[in-house]
């Protein structure tokens, strides 16, 4: 056997299923007997058979990456309760194994797979997918690129017309049907106590389900963005999401403000003004960018934002 | 001086593993410590609270990167990706020489995240070497490869793990990262005597030291890094410096992991191995 048979003929191993009893199963995918599989390839020694030894591989590859997606879906996690989500991220890890040589990116796929294969999340599909984007937005602002800001100095004078503002690469923008903000800042304080009885944990349990009983369908639109390497969640309104989201798209101020506005509610006497305050306010956290440049830290802080 | 061509780094000394609960004790009562090993993986991102704190160890500490997912024996080729994003890296560290694992982990673009264990065989050793090679060729930088614990061995290994880890130093020209707790964890999966392996190995490309704690279970050990050296890793350290000569050495401890003080002092207990073996070299 060559190296690379070996190497497939182990990671097929590795990456079975374990049984419930978080054994590894017994027969293979394609019906064939683990038992004679691992003899085959594995040697065993006085104390363990080539099964065993190869079930240590087994039990070892699903106990990392299963804790790993739970650390980083723990809003998720608490949304579908403890054994739906096992059942979950066994689902999502079989059927997209990781591609990427850091554990970071586990969850990459998680979105996109739940939307293929929406049964999994049973009746809260819907909340499920906006605390999955939430939770892999939080991901991605958290080691995201930040580039030299641009201030508010820097715009005075410039033809929007003609301006075309780059977003800061780690600045993630969401467009949720539920305030799942909300509800992960209550489960993360939650996390954060640290006396944890087995009476201690059952109540958090049902004060977490009543947290998402209470919970009604809201659209909310959302940055998630850093100040000071901190993550802050910050409300946005429906006519600053679309201006964001079209400015990250390449459209030029013009067009990106003439968009927010198309279906708004917002006085036609009112809108320089907010729009004025709105640049004022993301130029003040250091939202745009110039060009490819080496980090700078903001050294400001914005109380009404909500840090994680 | 040197104690080998592999080993440029003596003055190094003794290190520990930067590890996220240490970070405000060292950032605030920046306590004195040779040397920091980093996990590359952690900080081969873009931006943020990770590359801030790596830049503020970085202006007062030494920082060697250790690698745990370059998977030199993976039959496959190095992904590219990860050798820009691992280049960027050690431009911004400097680290004077780098480790991963003597191990596989990847195959057809699927990673378990585990360090596997080789085939001894010929073949293996050939892919091996000639990765470290490239990846050396592409970083610009000395690479040491680290021997890691194994609970399985395969039929059709050619030879025993330090004759294989010779085999494959030798035809990459590069260093050894020996841990020695991985030795001891092996050796009794596997029934060999561990100071069999030390004594075997080329002695002058070690280029490193980890030392660890283990946890033992009824039918196997498991290499968890959660406890403090036990006597036996202590004395298989004794016997690697008195063969390599004075080694930048490191402790590991990833879980359960203790107050900074704790782990540190578990480390500086090395010392008094270093010390032996500086004064026999002196005599
Ligand atoms: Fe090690």
């Amino acid at each position: 056997m060559n190296l690379m048979s070996l190497q497939r003929q182990m990671t097929r191993a590795v990456m079975m299923p374990l049984t419930p009893r978080e054994g590894m199963r017994r027969v293979s995918s394609n019906g064939r007997s683990m038992r004679a599989i691992a003899a085959a390839f594995i040697k065993p020694n006085d104390r363990l058979t080539s099964f065993d030894r190869l079930e240590i591989y087994n039990r070892q590859y699903w106990f990392r990456i299963l804790s790993s997606l739970a650390e980083d879906f723990p809003g998720l996690r608490a949304v579908l309760g403890d054994s739906r989500f096992d059942l979950l991220a066994q689902a999502y890890l079989s059927a997209r194994p990781s591609r990427s040589f850091t554990l970071r990116n586990l969850g990459s796929r998680l979105e996109g797979w739940l939307r293929k294969y929406p049964t999994c999340a049973g009746s809260r599909l819907k909340l499920a997918l906006d605390m999955v984007r939430l939770e892999w937005a939080h991901i991605e602002a958290f080691d995201g690129k930040a580039e030299l800001p641009l201030t508010a100095e820097d715009l005075v004078g410039a033809d929007p017309s003609k301006l075309r503002l780059r977003l800061q690469p780690y600045i993630q923008l969401l467009d949720l049907r539920h305030p799942v903000d909300d509800l992960l800042l209550e489960f993360r304080n939650d996390r954060n106590t640290t006396f944890a009885s087995n009476a201690f944990e059952e109540l958090r349990k049902r004060k977490r389900l009543r947290a998402i009983a209470r919970l009604k369908p809201t659209a909310i639109f959302l940055a998630v963005h850093r100040l000071d390497f901190s993550l802050y969640f910050r409300r946005l309104l429906r006519e600053e999401f679309i201006i964001l989201t079209q400015l990250r798209a390449g459209e030029t101020l013009r067009r990106a403000v003439e968009s927010a506005f198309r279906e708004s509610s917002i006085a036609v006497a009112e809108r320089p003004s907010c729009v004025q305050h709105w640049f004022q306010t993301w130029a003040t956290l250091g939202w745009f960018c110039q060009a490819d440049k080496n980090e700078i830290p903001s050294q400001i802080r914005i109380r009404e934002d909500n840090e994680i | 001086m040197p104690a080998n061509a592999f080993n440029n780094f003596t003055e190094y000394g003794i290190g520990i593993g930067l590890r996220s609960p240490h970070y405000h004790h060292i950032l605030t009562r920046k306590p004195v410590v040779d040397w920091f090993e980093i996990i590359s993986e952690n900080f081969m991102i873009d931006g943020g609270r990770p590359l801030r704190i790596l830049d503020q160890i970085l202006e007062q500490y030494k920082v060697v990167q250790h690698g745990v997912s370059m998977y030199f024996g993976s039959a496959e080729s190095a992904n590219r990706e990860h050798l820009r994003r691992l280049k960027e890296l050690v431009r911004r560290t400097k680290t004077p020489w780098l480790t991963d694992h003597l191990c596989w982990g990847s195959v057809d673009g699927r990673y378990t995240h585990d360090l596997l264990p080789m085939p001894y065989t010929f073949e293996a050793a050939k892919i091996t070497a000639q990765k470290i090679r490239e990846v050396r060729d592409f970083l610009e930088v000395p690479i040491a490869v680290e021997n890691v614990s194994s609970y399985a061995e395969f039929h059709v290994s050619e030879m025993t793990e330090w004759e294989f880890l010779t085999e494959v130093v030798e035809r990459a020209n590069c260093g050894i990262l020996l841990d020695v707790n991985n030795i001891y964890v092996s050796s009794q999966n596997h029934n060999f005597n561990p100071s069999t392996y030390i004594s075997e190995i080329p002695a002058s490309r070690v280029a490193q030291i980890h030392i660890a704690g283990h946890s033992k279970y009824r039918k196997y050990i498991l290499d968890t890094h959660d406890h403090p050296v036990i006597d036996p890793v202590w004395e298989l350290y004794a016997q690697a410096i008195q063969r390599a000569g004075h080694t930048a050495t490191l402790l590991e401890w990833d879980d359960s992991i203790p107050s900074f003080q704790e782990v540190h002092d578990e480390a500086l207990k090395a010392n008094k191995f270093l010390a032996t073996e500086s004064l026999a070299a002196a005599v």
